[in-house]
């Protein structure tokens, strides 16, 4: 039963939170809808006059594309080695940095310094590294070798500006999670006979556990959704396309907005799966929830 | 089971701060030491030392006769309490009590052995399944035990394992502890700021202050023979009353009156401070005692006895407070006139300089 009170108190509360709703509504729950409405269509500027609710054709054209499909696998390949090698390195750092006692603000400082840098620039740092005559990584390799002209080189880059870019953010989460493991546990464990290696294995990471799965989550949506340093790079040449640089392509470059909203939604589920597989499978605390 | 000899053993931080200074004692076999002192004056330091958790900066410190300065803790074969138990939250009390033994690589079954024995010892087999954060402060505590006993270790170190429970609770695990380290013989140092559980629980007491070592004996001999006034004010609840004294050819002049000391005056400086228990007052007349008559300020009673609390003004800047601990039926009120006796020949003198016993 909510007495009179209690229904006054409710109301006001639906009106303190309508703001808020209204503009998440207005500039993301709107967008989603109509993109998804795009999907349906046939929809392509260059014929105007041809546009029709056509159900889920452009799934099936999509979905049957061998295009489609080599930028879904490049894109799971530049996820899953990035965010892999990111975690390793991004342990180190933190570690290093949890550590560090002398010059502590300096060392922070200097590793945050990739994260600090807009990525289009960096990423055109890169291009130019690599760009065979002017770059100095370039020059490095032996004549006549283009690394951004060839698939798997190109994928190495890109993936190795990633990495570049991002370790200090998976550092930075990780070292919070580090901060929460007591000092008085590993004082425990020595006494208890673990070794260096065993505190970090046995107390360090299942306490960690909560913090690196919310790093993976955060690495593993944005790493799947990578778009600049490819724009950059490659502009999707040599198969490096991710499937929102042929989204991109579509939408923007095709003039086919039906095809191109469809591959959004395709992103936009294939997100909400790997969020899910986080959340539910390995028991990742969703951002904002209560900790179990 | 083991020796622990520290040889001169010193602690000093980078910032040049000494928290120890050069304490040589000896723990023998099967003894429970108890470190205590207040806060910062360098107890949990010593006990981080034995353990190996803090390095030595000089002296030397020997298990068996072995120096084991450079040892890691975990090749000291020493087990440790913490005040916050430090169990790990993500294990099962079985775990947690396991952990030690799955580290040194023992056979499953005996490690299930072990940990089964050590549980019905300490009452803690329903709790095997739980996780740490649904037991109670006293459950943790045990399991903490649980965790040292498990490895029959060398040695425990405590490092103030009641000071987190409630006062009952703490009473009982007094004596549990006492009687668990009996029956297991096992070489124990135990860290506390509790002048009671030292009392009741070591063998042997090591008073320490500012990182120096004040005295080491039994709870009676540090009761009954303080090296120092700093040792004689932390043994004892209440504390020691303590009257700064004029010396005079008839004796000391305090705020309580003068206090006859046969020839002694002679022999002591012109200033001294004289140290009496407030067991030694009584409200009855002693034969050849002494005694002062003042106002009663506060009367506590404890059911066991009575605790009277007398203030003296002398001139407008000082004043002294005495306290009497008093047989509980005493008639003693608060505002009226006491008259209190006591045995002059068995109080303390202290140098007021050096604080040392002159008595």
């Amino acid at each position: 039963m909510i007495g009179e009170g209690g229904r006054g108190e409710r109301r006001l509360a639906l009106w303190l939170c309508a703001p808020a709703t209204i503009v998440m509504i207005a500039v993301t729950g709107w967008p989603i809808l109509y993109s998804f409405l795009l999907s349906l269509r046939r929809a392509d500027l260059r014929f105007p006059e041809d546009q029709e609710w056509i159900g889920l054709a452009n799934y099936a054209t999509v979905l049957g594309n061998a295009y489609w499909w080599t930028a879904f696998g490049v894109t799971l390949l530049i996820t899953v080695v990035s965010v892999v090698i990111e975690l390793v390195l991004g342990m180190l750092v933190a570690v290093a940095m949890y550590r560090t006692v002398v010059g502590r603000g300096l060392v922070r400082t200097v590793v945050l310094i990739p994260y600090g840098i807009v990525t289009v620039a960096a990423a055109y740092g890169w291009k130019y590294a690599w760009t065979p005559g002017t770059g100095w990584l370039a020059n490095l390799l032996p004549e006549g070798t283009a690394p951004l002209t060839q698939q798997g080189p190109s994928i190495a880059i890109i993936i190795l500006a990633e990495v570049w870019k991002t370790t200090p953010f998976m550092a930075l989460l990780l070292m919070t999670g580090l901060a929460l493991v007591p000092e008085e546990l590993l004082r425990a464990a020595s006494m208890d006979g673990a070794n260096r290696w065993q505190r970090f294995t046995k107390i360090v990471l299942p306490l960690m556990k909560p913090a690196i799965l919310v790093a993976l989550l955060f690495r593993t949506l944005d790493a799947f959704r990578i778009f600049d340093n490819i724009y950059v790079l490659t502009n999707g040449a040599q198969n490096t396309s991710s499937v929102s640089i042929i989204a991109y392509h579509n939408l923007i470059g095709g003039l086919n907005l039906g095809i191109g909203s469809t591959m959004s939604v395709l992103i936009l589920i294939s997100v909400a799966i790997i969020a899910f597989v986080f959340i539910r499978v390995f028991g990742a605390a969703a951002p904002g929830s209560e900790p179990r | 089971m083991a020796e622990i000899v520290l040889d001169g053993v010193s602690k000093r931080f980078p910032d040049g701060t000494t928290a120890v200074h050069d304490i040589n004692l000896t723990i023998a076999d099967r003894e429970f030491v108890i470190l205590v002192g207040p806060s910062g004056c360098g107890k949990s330091t010593t006990l981080n030392m034995i353990a190996g958790l803090e390095e030595i900066t000089s002296g030397e410190l020997r298990i068996d006769g072995e120096r084991v300065n450079e040892r890691a803790p975990r090749d000291r074969d020493i087990a440790m309490v913490f005040q916050s138990y430090a169990l790990y939250p993500h294990m099962t009390v079985r775990e947690n009590m396991a952990f030690p033994l799955t580290l040194a690589k023992m056979p499953k079954p005996e490690i299930a052995a072990k940990v089964h024995h050590t549980a019905d010892l300490l009452d803690l087999t329903p709790l095997l399944d739980r996780k740490p954060a649904n037991l109670s402060g006293g459950q943790r505590q045990r399991v903490a035990m649980g965790r040292a006993i498990v490895r029959d270790p060398k040695a425990f170190l405590m490092d103030e394992p009641l000071s987190n429970l409630d006062a009952k609770l703490r009473v009982q695990m007094r004596t549990s502890i006492s009687r668990l380290q009996k029956r297991l013989g096992t070489t124990t140092v135990y860290v506390t700021h509790d002048q009671t559980e030292a009392m009741t629980l070591g063998d042997r007491i090591v008073i320490m202050q500012s990182g120096v070592v004040q005295q080491v004996g039994t709870p009676q001999d540090l009761y009954d023979h303080p090296a120092n006034q700093f040792v004689a004010g932390f043994i004892g609840s209440p504390s020691m009353n303590f009257l700064p004294a004029e010396v005079h050819p008839d004796g000391l002049h305090t705020i309580i009156g003068t206090i006859p000391c046969g020839s002694r005056p002679r022999l002591l400086p012109r200033e001294v401070i004289v140290g009496i228990r407030p067991e030694l007052f009584q409200d009855t007349r002693i034969r050849h005692g002494a005694s002062f008559t003042g106002t009663v300020d506060i009367v506590e009673s404890m059911g066991a006895e009575k605790l009277a609390y007398f203030t003296f003004e002398s001139g407008a800047t000082f004043t002294g407070e005495v306290v009497a601990r008093l047989d509980p039926k005493s008639p003693v009120r608060e505002g009226e006139l006491a008259t209190i006796w006591y045995d002059p020949a068995a109080l303390h003198i202290f140098d007021p300089t050096s604080g040392a016993n002159l008595t």
